[in-house]
């Protein structure tokens, strides 16, 4: 037998078996890192869903005025566009990234304000603004923005164009970022929760608890969403502060979403239990409550963290459903829903195209995050199959 | 087979229970004593309700009574005389609300599944079948815009769209110039072109979902053993894609009535309210808004229900097409 | 290799030359089967035996047309079934040429050649009984065949397979009948059509020893009833030497030595046929020390300039064993060795250069 220990140690210092090893003893979260680095539309999701989040964190920063700031006579106003050459037929050039304000004239033929550009007055633009002051956290305030002018009086710059009352689309499509992106996140913590503590009690101790919770699930799966969402947050009280009426949202959101998850951790404990490894800590005398979370939980991991990623957007679009039927948020707090109730009716959309700006933004939000999911699975999948 | 059905229709009853109960509770949540509310709330609106109409009101729905006694009351008249309560809002009874508008969103439910499988299907069997193929990815990325896509949001579009390039109102069930005339092949035509946007919207809602259940059952089963076991014996391509993987992978699809459902339900309300249909829909939303709430609890429960008995038929048909479950077969997976 | 087959045990039915077979894999290629021949006799059983991986079941199901293709693509080989035809004579056929889901193949395919699978639990489609999937097979393949005679011959074939109750098996759904039972139903499937090459992957790996025992009887009862042609798949050393005529061992896609049975159990030349055999316990032979292998199936993406059991290898020459690929030898008549190690007795050494 020691002839052939010693071949084997050969072995490993031999080129090809050196090649394996690092394949042979990576961990579970190294190999999925190195496939899902190997996804590219993941990848990129996942960048662009960090910055939508940055942009969620830090709203003051990034738009230009204040969620409540309203410029009169502005009232839907279309987008600003960015220029980079001098668009006035005289002059021309460079001269840098720069807009231009709008002349509202009525038109009396249609009864209808129309705005054009005042092309003789570029209003030049520079990253790292001052303007309005705003709160990073708490008491913390800045004065910077990331993108604004020095010029004096200039005209809004709107790029995304304003609402109903003259306020910046843009400024508060981000601050409605805040509430929408986060919402999901809380909202699928939540039923993570009672997801693994229902399912890990379901899954793991079986008989009557597991018919019991297992008849539950079937019984919230079984109720369409919405209508029971909208009765529950109709019975909230409409004058509850933001925090209380955005916390009770996303806890009726919950109630429904935890039964997911709990499948998956019931199901996969349920295989786990019969493996060896679970049967071998048993043998050894481990406590039930260390074998589920220390040995048991470890091995699906991966796929909660799938599973959550691709439950979020459903989050997202449902507060946004609920919001845009006045059910959700509240006014004055913004959401995408809430921004979306300005285009309620097709006359609005067909006038105000712009009006549909946020729902490209939360349609952007579900499909990155459903791309990471994606990109997350086969990954996480050690038997995919490329 | 009997005995399957026997067993799967009395496991639904606690479901069925339970869904009274939460129903229940959405008509007692709202605070305050519900029925002096809507007193309060009609007299400030200028409605005469004179003291005995009140009182009898009160009594009708024994306020004075505990919360199970009324649940009693209330489950006792829904199952004996198929009363389900009475709207203020409306005035009316719930059934007789209920009677107008649950027939459309039936109708359009039912429809739309049908179109979601109609479309779902051939799609997930040519994506499985030529896997990461130009067709598939195209497929699959529609399929993400389809999740993406709140269904409220592509109603609003394509009927604007509609609207503007067409000059056909997709709104409501029947264009004006039929809105009060009696029923004739034109006025049905009518109807269809009004039902076809709706139908695709809610039917499309799920339909990515769908697609990828198919696809993804589709190639696990193309793996399995027995499609090589097949293709052993010499069968051909086409007739053993369709005997054997295609219907295995069906049977999943069959299953995922019971969330596409309520599913399709939930996108009804939606796109029923922004393209003007008289459904259930709207009705829910008015009487969420208004806390018209034996309104509310009873369309909750009525789509709820549907759901359930919609799932047992999904499980009826799977033990029509698969065997282990008919015959109630050691090891069902 | 191919004077293996020179020397006249029964007629030729079939002939592999050269048969290379890779997968183009995410990871890499894969050569799962490299420069492989070898020839099949009516009336004989060809065993194939090595770990998983080696490319034995590659190897046949190259033969059946059913290798998964793509990731899977044949780059080189003839495969030549000699059939014979309804007056008597008999008819070449090139198979590597032909379409592997053309007509002309699918005829081949459950006609002339069956093929039994190791999985007897998921062989079968669970939502169509026993009958509709034998009978699919005696319809397509039996000339004027109808599905009333379709139901006689499978009874007939289930009987003779030794199911109990034939008329009632024939309408029993696959998860009715037990392991057993259902690889018997695999046999009868397999050989519902009079093949005259039956392909058997590893029968019996999946059953219990004693139900095993039984297949295998069946298998060899059937051979001789039949007089079919066996390429009989193994990693099991014992099974093989119960039924083999002749045996192939191979290893990472190579043909590391091929000799008739009681030549290659007896007096194994190659280094891992050695090893093999060391591997395991004999019944009959004088208790010995089991020696496992050492080290692990190496990578198989990994491409390897020498011998790729180099590195596992107790009798390996630095500098020469890694370094080039080992010729084939034929040390003795019908006796191929792929290793350096030996002196070519018989031919030149001019299938070695085979290099990759």
């Amino acid at each position: 037998m020691t002839a052939s220990t010693e071949i084997f140690e050969d072995v490993l210092v031999a080129d090809v078996a050196e090649q394996d090893d690092r394949f042979y003893y990576a961990s579970q979260w190294s190999l999925i890192w190195w496939r899902f680095r190997r996804h590219r539309v993941a990848m990129i999701s996942m960048a662009l869903l960090l910055v939508l989040y940055l942009l969620a964190i830090l709203p003051g920063f990034f738009s230009p005025y204040l969620p409540s700031t309203r410029f009169e006579s502005y009232q839907e106003a279309p987008p600003v566009r960015l220029y980079w050459f001098d668009q006035n037929p005289e002059g021309g050039g460079f001269v840098g990234p720069h807009y231009y304000g709008f002349e509202k004239t009525l038109n009396k033929e249609t009864f209808k304000y129309e705005f054009a550009p005042i092309l003789d007055n570029p209003i030049n633009l520079r990253l790292f603004a001052p303007g309005p002051e705003y709160t990073i956290v708490g008491d913390w305030t800045a004065t910077v923005h990331f993108l604004g002018t020095d010029v004096e009086e200039a005209p809004p710059f709107m790029l995304f164009g304003a609402d109903r009352l003259g306020r910046d689309l843009l400024t508060r499509t981000l601050y409605g970022a805040r509430i929408s992106l986060s919402i999901g996140l809380i909202g699928v913590a939540l039923s993570l929760i009672l997801g693994i503590v229902l399912g890990g009690i379901s899954g793991y101790f079986g008989g009557l608890t597991d018919e019991v919770i297992q008849r539950l699930i079937d019984f919230l799966i079984s109720i369409p969403s919405l209508p029971l969402w909208m009765a529950l947050s109709a019975a909230l009280p409409r004058d509850w502060p933001v925090l209380k009426t955005y916390f009770a949202i996303t806890i009726i959101l919950s109630i429904l979403g935890w039964t997911g998850l709990a499948r998956v951790v019931r199901g996969k404990l349920l295989a786990l239990r019969e493996e060896d490894y679970a049967m071998a800590a048993k043998a050894a005398g481990t406590g039930e409550a260390r074998i589920i979370f220390k040995h048991l939980l470890p091995g699906f991991t991966s796929h909660l963290i799938v599973t959550i990623t691709l439950m979020v957007p459903g989050m997202i679009l449902a507060e946004t459903a609920l919001s845009f039927l006045g059910l959700g948020i509240q006014p004055p707090a913004v959401s995408w829903g809430t921004l979306l109730q300005d285009a309620q009716d097709i006359v609005a959309i067909a006038q105000h195209p712009h009006q549909l700006i946020p729902a490209a933004w939360v349609m952007a939000a579900v499909l990155l995050f459903n791309f990471v999911g994606d990109g997350l699975r086969d990954a996480a999948d050690p038997y995919s199959d490329h | 087979m009997v005995a399957y059905i026997v067993r799967r229709s009395v496991m639904l009853i606690p479901i069925l229970v339970l869904i009274s109960i939460v129903s229940f509770t959405i008509i007692e949540l709202p605070p305050g004593d519900w029925v002096t509310y809507q007193i309060e709330n009609l007299r400030a609106s200028g409605i005469q309700l004179n003291e005995e109409e009140a009182e009898r009101l009160i009594k009708m729905y024994g306020f004075d009574e505990p919360v199970w006694k009324r649940y009693i009351k209330w489950m006792r008249g829904i199952l004996f005389k198929f009363n389900f309560g009475w709207s203020f809002q409306w005035g009316k009874t719930v059934n007789e609300l209920l009677g107008e508008r649950l027939p459309l969103t039936l109708l359009i439910s039912i429809l739309a599944l049908i179109v979601s499988w109609v479309v779902a299907i051939p799609i997930g069997i040519y994506s499985a079948t030529h896997q990461y193929s130009v067709l598939d990815y195209i497929f699959t990325f529609f399929g993400f815009l389809g999740l993406a896509t709140p269904a409220f949001l592509l109603a609003m579009v394509l009927a604007w769209n509609i609207f503007k390039y067409t000059e056909f109102s997709p709104l409501g069930l029947f264009s004006i110039e039929y809105m009060d005339e009696p029923m004739s092949a034109e006025k049905f035509v009518d109807m269809l072109k009004h039902l076809v946007l709706p139908l695709i919207i809610i039917g499309l809602n799920g339909t990515g979902a769908l697609i990828r259940v198919m696809r993804g059952n589709l190639l696990d089963e193309l793996k399995k053993q027995y499609v090589i076991t097949a293709r052993a014996k010499g069968v051909n391509e086409m007739r053993l894609l369709f005997k054997y993987p295609v219907r295995m992978s069906m049977n999943p699809v069959i299953s995922t009535i019971g969330w596409v459902l309520p599913g399709i339900f939930s996108g009804e309300v939606l796109v029923s309210l922004i393209l003007g249909l008289q459904t259930t829909g709207p009705l829910l939303l008015r009487a969420v808004l208004a806390q018209d709430m034996f309104l509310a609890g009873s369309i909750v429960m009525i789509l709820s229900v549907l759901t359930v008995l919609g799932t047992l038929l999904s499980d009826i048909l799977l033990a029509v097409l698969d065997p282990r479950i008919r015959y109630g077969g050691a090891s069902a997976r | 290799m191919a004077s293996v087959s020179d020397t006249g045990r029964g007629d030729l039915l079939l002939e592999v030359r050269n048969l290379q077979v890779h997968f183009y894999l995410f990871e890499g290629v894969v050569q799962a089967v490299n420069d492989v021949s070898f020839d099949v006799h009516r009336g004989r059983t060809l065993g194939i035996i090595g770990e998983s991986g080696s490319g034995k079941s590659v190897s046949a199901q190259s033969v059946m047309g059913i290798v998964p293709s793509p990731p899977a693509k044949q780059l080189a080989g003839e495969i030549v079934l000699h059939r014979a035809t309804p007056d008597g004579g008999t008819e070449t056929l090139d198979l590597g040429r032909m379409d592997p889901r053309g007509p002309e193949y699918r005829d081949v395919r459950g006609g002339e050649i069956g093929m039994i699978f190791q999985e007897p639990m998921t062989s079968f489609s669970p939502l169509h009984s026993i009958g509709d999937q034998i009978g699919e097979a005696i319809l397509l393949h039996i000339p004027d065949s109808t599905p009333q005679t379709a139901r006689e011959r499978t009874e007939d074939l289930l009987r003779r397979v030794g199911i109990p109750r034939p008329d009632r098996a024939v309408d029993a759904f696959p998860h009715q009948l037990s392991g057993g039972m259902r690889q018997r139903a695999m046999i009868a499937m397999a050989l519902s059509c009079d093949p005259a090459l039956l392909i058997a992957d590893e029968p019996t790996t999946a059953l219990d020893v004693t139900i095993e025992a039984q297949i295998l009887e069946l298998i060899q009862e059937l051979q001789q009833d039949l007089n079919m042609a066996i390429i009989y798949i193994s990693h099991d050393l014992a099974v093989v030497g119960g039924v083999a005529d002749e045996v192939m061992v191979m290893y990472l896609g190579l043909v590391m030595e091929h000799a008739d049975a009681e030549t290659i159990f007896d007096d194994p030349l190659h280094p891992y046929t050695r090893a093999l055999w060391q591997s395991i316990p004999k019944i009959d032979g004088p208790l010995e020390e089991l020696v496992p292998i050492s080290g692990n199936i190496p990578n198989p993406f990994a491409v390897h300039r020498g011998c790729p059991f180099y590195a596992r290898c107790t009798e390996r020459i630095q500098g020469v064993c890694d370094e080039s690929p080992p010729p084939v030898l034929e040390p003795r008549p019908g006796h191929t060795v792929r290793c350096f190690l030996y002196v070519d007795d018989v031919g030149s050494d001019a299938n070695g250069a085979m290099g990759d």
